[in-house]
């Protein structure tokens, strides 16, 4: 898997067929087809944003709290969505992959997309509520994408590390739900930093050591609020604190792309 | 060496392959855990191919032919890049369009038409190369009216048709069969042989795997014969196919020999060879127990595929009468009035008054006529004369 082959035309094309493929299959039979893609999204956030203004009041006196936390579920349900198709993407074309020669990394990379392009549409219902919530916009928020880029890019580096692990230990699929439940609660999704502070402010320190609560964070300072987000670089003065994350990210990647390159030779005769 | 890559297509050095299957399905990490602890005796080591040898050259129709289990589904799988070989090198030179099953990837939800696409990506055709082979895969298929249509509304003839379609339509430098070289009716499945006619008159590289001698012998300029995880032979399609063929004989034969052995009579017949030119004699060494003081005789047939090619007996013959023991002779038989195939010996033990059978041997033995001719089939070398009227 060198470099220049991941982004060959071939590839490329192949991975486009699949998500593609993906996308057409989703909607399948469905009287409003492509649409649900948005509407979906568009009504799940209308209960959420309900609920959010009149039972949670955790954000009780915080500015756009419910779009906050909006955005904040949005990226988490990317997160889970990416690791989760990622993870059963080579066993769940086992019997093409036993047939057919072609790079594995595509059906991993494929999964992933899929859920990049769901990203994308429930980020546009984000910005309708947005709108509709009176946020202004920000110049911070040229620096989004950015936070996106890594989210996916960390997102695609578990996904390659759990397909691999999954192919020879099938336990890895429950041990994964378990732990995501786990890490979606020590996140400041549902509940915003500040409480985790006025708590424990080491705490709140040692929540922000993980990659997607950082992320979250930073989007969140980025698009939705400046004056209501407490991100990394406020609550950590030291600077190899505030990169560790990232760093995180990075051995991640190193990591799964060694791990995986390792064992797709064997991927035929495993699953 | 180096200058051969323009005539070799595939070169095989030096390869082997082992697989290490777990005695106890080791699919989770509580059984990785214990595993640990008594380690060594986790796994089993299986070899399906060891040290195996050969070149394709460009333009080679190649057979390659084997028993189930002789390690030819794991060659190809190798040769197709599936799996990673322990030992040895395979060198592809072109692109290779390896179809180890049809209509791997096809997906009941999308129209015929999208199927072909994502059969095209899968095998690493571009979308406009796609475009290109499109309407001879759709017109071979003879599915023009339904490429819109959903795959599940196929019949599964049309969906074998589409499926095999895609693979000899294929615009790949080396394309490569496995076990399928004609689907569909009767009219559809001329067709595919037609057409592989054509494709070896054209001199398009095909690697092609399968259980029909009579396709070897018809279309391979090359084969090889794999067994037991290494190569028998490699050379020519009638040797290879006939070696194949008589590799079942023994088989079989071997099979029948457990039953003789229970009869009373001990009836037997043992022929001095498997394979025979069409010149050579059959020499067949006969004996039985006869049952006491009745007069017997043996009837003698030669079969092929089921039915009655020659038959005859011992009655005024030979007197088979011995004061006690066994009778033991032998009969020659020509073989020039037989066509190449294989044929069957019945053979039965009779009461020469009342016609009693004693024993009888269904498969006696299977023996060979070697030689391929295209101009004749059937078990009789019967020649008609043909004559030209105009």
């Amino acid at each position: 898997m060198k470099i220049s082959n991941i982004f060959s035309r071939k590839n490329r094309i192949l991975l486009r067929e699949l998500v593609i493929t993906d996308f057409k299959l989703r909607y399948q039979g469905s009287v409003l087809g492509y649409l649900w893609s948005l509407l979906k999204p568009l009504l799940l956030f209308a209960i959420m944003y309900v609920v959010f203004i009149h039972f949670l009041r955790f954000g009780e006196g915080r500015e756009h709290f419910a779009v906050s936390l909006l955005l904040g579920i949005v990226l988490w349900t990317f997160f889970t969505e990416a690791t989760g198709q990622g993870m059963q993407a080579i066993v769940s074309r086992g019997d093409l992959i036993r047939k057919i020669n072609f790079p594995k990394y595509v059906i991993v990379m494929s999964g992933t997309i899929s859920a990049l392009i769901n990203l994308i549409f429930n980020l546009l219902v984000v910005f309708v509520f947005m709108l509709f919530d009176g946020v202004d916009f920000k110049w911070t928020a040229l620096l989004f994408p950015l936070n996106i880029i890594e989210l996916y890019v960390f997102s695609l580096a578990v996904a390659f590390f759990l397909s691999t692990a999954y192919v020879k230990y099938r336990d890895i699929s429950h041990i994964w739900e378990v732990l995501l439940q786990g890490v979606f609660y020590a996140t400041p999704i549902l509940y915003p930093l500040q409480m985790v502070i006025e708590y424990s402010v080491v705490a709140a320190k040692a929540l922000m050591l993980s990659p997607i609560a950082v992320i979250l964070q930073d989007a969140r300072f980025n698009v939705v609020s400046q004056n209501d987000t407490i991100t990394n670089s406020q609550l950590i003065d030291n600077t190899a604190l505030l990169l560790l994350p990232h760093l995180l990210v990075l051995l991640v990647v190193v990591v799964a792309t060694f791990y995986f390159k390792k064992h797709q030779k064997f991927f035929a005769e495993t699953i | 060496m180096s200058g051969n890559t323009d005539k070799i297509a595939i070169s095989v050095k030096g390869l082997s392959k082992t697989f290490k299957i777990p005695i106890e399905e080791v699919s989770g990490i509580k059984s990785k855990f214990l595993n640990l602890f008594n380690s060594g005796s986790g796994y089993r080591e299986f070899t399906p191919l060891n040290n195996i040898e050969f070149t394709i050259n460009k333009g080679d129709f190649f057979g390659i032919v084997g028993k189930n289990g002789s390690g030819k589904s794991t060659l190809l799988k190798i040769i197709a890049g599936i799996y990673t070989p322990n030992k040895g090198t395979v060198v592809v030179n072109g692109s290779l369009v390896p179809f180890i099953e049809l209509g791997v990837g096809f997906n009941p939800e999308l129209t015929g038409k999208e199927n072909v696409y994502l059969n095209g990506a899968l095998l690493g055709f571009s979308h406009k190369e796609v475009d290109n082979m499109y309407s001879d895969i759709v017109e071979f298929a003879e599915l023009e009216d339904f490429m819109e249509e959903r795959l599940k509304n196929y019949s599964s003839g049309m969906q074998v048709r589409l499926a095999f379609s895609i693979a000899i339509k294929a615009k790949g430098d080396i394309l490569l069969l496995d076990e399928v070289l004609a689907v569909g009716d009767a009219a559809f499945q001329q067709k595919c042989f037609d057409y592989f006619e054509q494709l070896k008159k054209e001199k398009r590289t095909m690697i092609i795997v399968t259980h029909d001698m009579a396709a070897v012998k018809r279309f391979c300029n090359r084969a090889l014969i794999i067994r037991d995880g290494h190569i028998e032979a490699i050379g020519k399609p009638s040797e290879i196919a006939d070696l194949y063929t008589e590799e079942n004989i023994e088989r079989l034969n071997k099979d029948q020999s457990k039953e003789v052995e229970k009869s009373k009579t001990d009836l037997r017949l043992s022929i001095q060879k498997k394979r025979f030119k069409p010149e050579e004699e059959l020499a067949a060494t006969i004996s039985y127990t006869p049952p006491a003081n009745i007069p017997t005789f043996i009837n003698f047939s030669i079969l092929r595929n089921g039915s009655v090619v020659a038959d005859y007996n011992t009655k005024n013959q030979l007197d088979l009468h011995v004061k006690s023991g066994e009778v033991k002779f032998k009969l020659t038989q020509p073989l020039n009035d037989l066509n190449p195939g294989t044929y069957d010996i019945y053979l039965s033990l009779h009461g020469l008054e009342d016609n009693h059978l004693f024993n009888q041997l269904q498969k006696a033995a299977t023996f060979m006529v070697q030689g391929y001719d295209e101009s004749r089939d059937g078990p009789l070398k019967l020649d008609g004369k043909w004559t030209m009227l105009n």
